[in-house]
């Protein structure tokens, strides 16, 4: 590691005073950060840490939640109003990493978090693309088991592994940034970009901006809804695939649905044709074969992860046909 | 600014590369807690913070600087034991030992957590405030400590057995 500089931001515009410059990176848990920086695939000169802004759990104007981004993963997860209105966010952190990491990780961290591709985090070793643009991509004619199925490019395949993530595409959540500039907000679906031909730019942030807290809509879904996570083993794994999906139901036929997957593309994957297919429809096996065929219709599938296509098909089945019986 | 470590205080290292598991082990020679992976995977060097559970690892120590630490030093010593430790002596929850520290630092906040009525991913109703702490809810609030000894029956064994007397 490079030497580095260490302050700690007491706000927000003191944050984005320190952190505009070339070689600045805010640090939260460091539970991505400083692993990256241990291997040599990040070398930061200065290190703002974050976790002293506001990390508030509160119910929003609207009804919904604002979660500050310095809150602690397990301290969402463990949160009354998520446990009771969000039980699809509580799920999707306790599924993640350990019970350690989720007490260091924040919010704002988990959002930024880098994908978890072997080739990416071996400096000495292997070619990537997103760390080294125009260098090669090692995963596509390598070991791409827990790589993408959808939205890679011929330049970089590389998943999010984000859990939270999921969960939050699901529910219709909007990140808030601070900037030079003032603030403005976009929506998770939208904040993380495809790779195309830049796998190096993974989201719509600016480097001299902040993610400062993340707020969910009221939601429809605290009775029917559920994240399923399938992994090479049953704890402590990222994902192979894994499943968001919220319900309500209208005399047998879907009334409102929200399907959101992980572990098959470079962001959390919103299942647009899959909700616009089964919109007003029953949940018979042949319509969430339909919808789910128009989803995946264009999946890249290399040896090492055709298997996912299958496994999110079962995986979607199993969640819609369990969430979509009789009411609990 | 100081950090605390099992009451005594200390100052936070100059250079702010030194991760407080090299603080710990290096400068203050509190070898009980240990290097497994240094990148996250094992849980070996988990300590408390703050009385939560951390990765000494992947903390940097300066990220402790006017905080508190608690090693396996800070919880039992060879006279008085820790609950814990006498369990996992009584329940041979060890072979080789090296991930022990991290295993009874994890288990001490693994029991807090469950008292205060903390969900896993295994909880049914995420929305019920009291925690029945199963085998498999052990299991799956422990999966963060690895143990290549496959000491891990006698382990849960010990967890639920300090559990147990702490059940009203
Ligand atoms: C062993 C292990 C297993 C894991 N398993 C899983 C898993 O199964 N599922 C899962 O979802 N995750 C998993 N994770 C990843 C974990 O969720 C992330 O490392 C964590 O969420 C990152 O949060 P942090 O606060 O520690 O981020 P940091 O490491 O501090 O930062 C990560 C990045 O975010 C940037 N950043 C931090 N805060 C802000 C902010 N406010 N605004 C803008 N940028 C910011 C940093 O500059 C950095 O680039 C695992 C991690 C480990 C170590
Ligand atoms: S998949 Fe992306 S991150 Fe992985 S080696 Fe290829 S370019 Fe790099
Ligand atoms: S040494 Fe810290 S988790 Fe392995
Ligand atoms: S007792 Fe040897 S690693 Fe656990």
């Amino acid at each position: 590691m490079n030497p580095i500089s260490y302050s700690r931001a007491a706000s927000v515009a003191d944050a984005l005073h320190m952190a505009g410059g070339q070689g600045a990176r805010l640090l939260g848990g460091g539970t991505n950060l400083v692993d990256l920086m241990r291997k040599g695939v990040d070398t930061p000169s200065q290190l703002v840490d974050v976790t002293a802004l506001p990390d508030g759990i509160d119910r929003a104007e609207d009804g919904g939640l604002i979660i500050g981004a310095a809150a602690r993963n397990s301290a969402v997860a463990a949160h009354p109003l998520v446990r009771s209105g969000y039980p699809m966010l509580a799920r999707a952190i306790l599924a993640a990493a350990s019970a350690q990491v989720r007490n260091m990780a924040t919010v704002g961290g988990n959002v930024m978090q880098r994908t978890r591709c072997l080739y990416f985090n071996d400096v000495a070793g292997a070619r990537c693309n997103k760390r080294v643009p125009g260098s090669g991509c090692d995963a596509i004619g390598g070991f791409n088991r827990y790589h993408a199925i959808l939205g890679g490019s011929d330049a970089c395949i590389a998943t999010h592994p984000s859990d939270m993530c999921v969960a939050l595409a699901a529910l219709d959540g909007q990140v808030h940034i601070a900037g030079p500039a003032g603030e403005r907000t976009v929506p998770l679906v939208a904040f993380h970009r495809l790779p195309g031909e830049r796998p190096d730019i993974e989201t719509v942030l600016d480097p001299t901006e902040i993610v400062v807290a993340i707020t969910l809509p009221p939601s429809p879904f605290a009775a029917r809804s559920a994240y399923r996570k399938v992994r090479d083993r049953a704890s402590y794994a990222f994902a192979l695939v894994s499943v968001a999906v919220g319900l309500t139901m209208r005399e047998d036929r879907v009334d409102a649905i929200s399907v959101a997957f992980g572990g098959i593309a470079p962001k959390p994957w919103r299942a647009a044709r899959i909700e616009d297919a089964l919109r007003g429809a029953s949940l018979s096996p042949s319509a969430i074969e339909k919808a789910f065929e128009a989803e995946f219709a264009d999946a890249t599938l290399l040896p090492g992860n055709g298997f996912k296509r299958g496994l999110a098909k079962r995986t979607l089945s199993a969640m819609l046909t369990e969430l979509g019986g009789p009411a609990q | 600014m100081t950090i605390k470590v099992n009451g005594q205080d200390f100052p936070p290292p100059d250079d702010a590369r030194v991760s407080l598991l090299d603080l710990l082990r290096e400068q203050l020679h509190l070898t009980g807690t240990k290097v497994g992976c240094n990148q996250g995977a094992c849980g070996a060097c988990t300590v408390l913070l703050d009385s939560r559970r951390v990765l000494s690892c992947l903390t940097l120590a300066v990220q402790a600087d006017g905080r508190s630490v608690t090693t396996i030093e800070g919880l039992g010593t060879a006279e008085a034991l820790h609950p814990l430790q006498a369990a996992f002596i009584e329940h041979d929850g060890f072979q080789c030992g090296y991930c022990t520290p991290g295993q009874i630092c994890a288990a001490t906040a693994m029991l807090e957590e469950v008292a205060a009525g903390m969900p896993s991913y295994l909880t049914v109703d995420l929305a019920a405030d009291r925690i029945t702490l199963s085998r498999e809810e052990v299991q799956e609030r422990m999966s963060g400590n690895l143990c290549r000894c496959g000491a891990h029956n006698g382990i849960i064994d010990a967890i639920l057995d300090v559990a147990g007397e702490h059940r009203p």
